[in-house]
């Protein structure tokens, strides 16, 4: 074992020490499990966060979704065609939104390597406002600054299904030969995916909505799926703390599974009646 | 006799039989009633979104009615009329009626809640968007945004998606083979469904095959949920039609029949003439 697993074990074991003694006065009674989880979760992100700012290697699977992005940018560009971005309808309070906006600023830096036009329809103002920020500083950073304009993201309405008319009206007038779903969506995702698949557009599609994603699988050519999408960001930019937390997020999910094996471990032995202890007390 | 209902019908025929027209084509049946629902939701939404959050919510705690807050004193004086100097200037200079600010505080709460102008303060930086050399001060509240929703997010999803996921992975080994089995596979699914979702490790030997089993239980629930949804649209197109027949009677003058005729020939015209244009233009 490192110093640095030892460092933080004890670091972790001071936190919730600290948490048992001000419990009821600084901290909320009751609330250890996730007090525990939350401090846990933080301390293994970061700690591979760290080890991968440090220099150290990191594999990381291929997804082919995500290497259909700049593809999908080049084809428009072969056809003359335009890239449409559907950034959802929800706030930035969403994660699937804020995730959305991290894959905008990637496919706008491709759209500004290609010289391809872009059009990013909104429903919120304040996804609008940072839509535009984002593409701007996308723009900025391909070297091509004069090619961005500030209505390349527009709103239309906060209303769900206004929202998918005016995409809908998008795509049939403009006739986008590539056309990017990447945020939270709801009922409107098949109305979209539709209407992008009959006028032929290359679609892909990305949400953590899973009650959305059967749609998007069954009329987009590739679906980022619950957390594929999460980690595209990631990802496409291969910065070393990004990767770094996908394998911090690899560690939680092996700590989940081991949870939930003991549970289901513990639970029978408690219902056997061969422990005393009733693990779902610890919930 | 025409009544408001009988309008309102005819209203609702039209409408929905210029949206369902676009199953023909775009054309401009849909291109108007969607301007018309793009324009009418976004005008709602900023009045609803005004008079039903901003107004009471935010004015109504930084300035409540000033019988229940007035202790005498300068502070509270000088922070009333400042009140005014907002009436006055949401009244065009005092040319319109009070609506905003009331003559005398904002009824619904009892304190005034100086917290609130954290909000306020935010919320005209996001409105110095306007103003180019203050552009960047709506950076400020984009990022209290973000930050405060991955925040109440992490907290949230870790509670609700990872905890109460394991407590319920439990398996009932009390209760009928059914059940036992039922949780069996549950478990089985959700252990798979992770591995899956492995991003760190390459997907082969057990760990490949146990991602296999584990993207076989996804699409599984994709296809359940995908089944679920269009049976539920099924539904919606039911009631939709059911209101068509029902507008169809003598008692709407027959509404239904005589608008869908009426588009239906309008379009026939319309098809007729844009493919003379066609002809012209390429002779």
């Amino acid at each position: 074992m490192n110093n640095k697993v030892v460092i933080w074990s004890v670091l972790f074991l001071g936190v919730m020490g600290l948490y048992v003694l001000g419990e009821g006065a600084i901290f909320v009674e009751g609330a250890r499990g996730i007090f525990a989880s939350v401090i846990l979760v933080s301390m293994t992100i970061y700690y591979y966060i760290d080890r991968a700012s440090s220099g150290e290697e990191i594999y990381l699977r291929k997804i082919p979704g995500l290497q259909a992005l700049e593809e999908a940018v080049g084809r428009a560009t072969e056809m003359g065609k335009s890239v449409l971005f559907v950034p959802g309808i929800s706030d930035l309070d969403q994660v699937e939104t804020v995730t959305g906006l991290n894959l905008l600023g990637h496919v706008a830096e491709y759209t500004a390597k290609y010289e391809t036009s872009l059009n990013v329809p909104v429903s919120k103002s304040i996804v609008m406002e940072t839509g535009r920020e984002i593409c701007k500083e996308s723009y900025l950073k391909s070297g091509r600054p004069d090619l961005y304009y500030d209505d390349m993201v527009h709103y239309i309405s906060d209303e769900q299904f206004a929202y998918a008319a005016g995409v809908n009206g998008i795509m049939e007038r403009e006739k986008p030969a590539a056309i990017f779903y990447l945020g939270k969506f709801y009922a409107e995702s098949l109305i979209l995916a539709e209407t992008g698949n009959s006028i032929g557009a290359i679609q892909i599609a990305g949400t953590g909505s899973p009650s959305q994603i059967p749609f998007f699988v069954t009329a987009c050519d590739y679906t980022l799926i619950g957390e594929e999408f999460f980690t595209a960001s990631a990802y496409l930019s291969n910065k070393p703390e990004l990767v770094g937390s996908i394998k911090g997020q690899d560690i939680v999910k092996l700590l989940v599974m081991i949870a939930m094996v003991l549970t289901v471990v513990f639970n029978g032995l408690y219902q056997a009646g061969w422990i005393a202890f009733d693990v779902l007390n610890l919930f | 006799m025409i009544s408001a209902e009988i309008i309102s019908a005819w209203v609702f025929v039209l409408l929905t039989l210029c949206i369902f027209s676009f199953l023909y084509k775009d054309n401009p049946f849909y291109k108007a009633a969607e301007h018309l629902y793009v324009g009418a939701s976004a005008g709602y939404v900023a009045v609803i979104s005004f008079w039903q959050q901003v107004q009471p919510n935010m004015f109504g705690r930084l300035w409540p009615s000033r019988v229940d807050v007035d202790d005498g004193s300068i502070f509270t004086s000088v922070w009333y009329v400042i009140y005014e100097i907002f009436n006055f200037i949401s009244t065009g200079f005092g040319i319109l009626d009070r609506s905003i600010f009331p003559e005398g505080g904002i009824k619904g709460f009892e304190e005034i809640r100086f917290i609130y102008l954290i909000p306020f303060i935010l919320g005209i930086f996001m409105i110095l968007r306007l103003v180019p050399k203050l552009g960047w001060l709506a950076r400020w509240a984009i990022a209290y945004i973000v930050g405060m929703a991955a925040g109440l997010r992490f907290y949230g999803y870790l509670n609700s998606n990872v905890l109460i996921q394991i407590k319920a992975s439990a398996i009932d080994f009390t209760s009928d083979w059914g059940t036992i089995v039922n949780g069996l596979i549950i478990f089985i699914g959700t252990i798979s469904g992770l591995i899956y979702f492995f991003y760190s490790t390459e997907h082969k030997g057990i760990v490949g095959r146990l991602s296999r089993i584990g993207i076989y239980f996804l699409m599984i629930k994709f296809g359940a949920s995908f089944g679920f949804a269009v049976m539920g649209r099924i539904s919606l197109l039911i009631g939709q039609f059911n209101y068509l027949k029902d507008y169809s009677s003598s008692a709407y003058n027959y509404a239904t029949p005589v608008i869908l005729v009426f588009i239906i020939i309008c379009l026939a015209i319309w098809s007729i003439m844009g493919d003379e244009n066609k002809n012209e233009s390429t002779a």
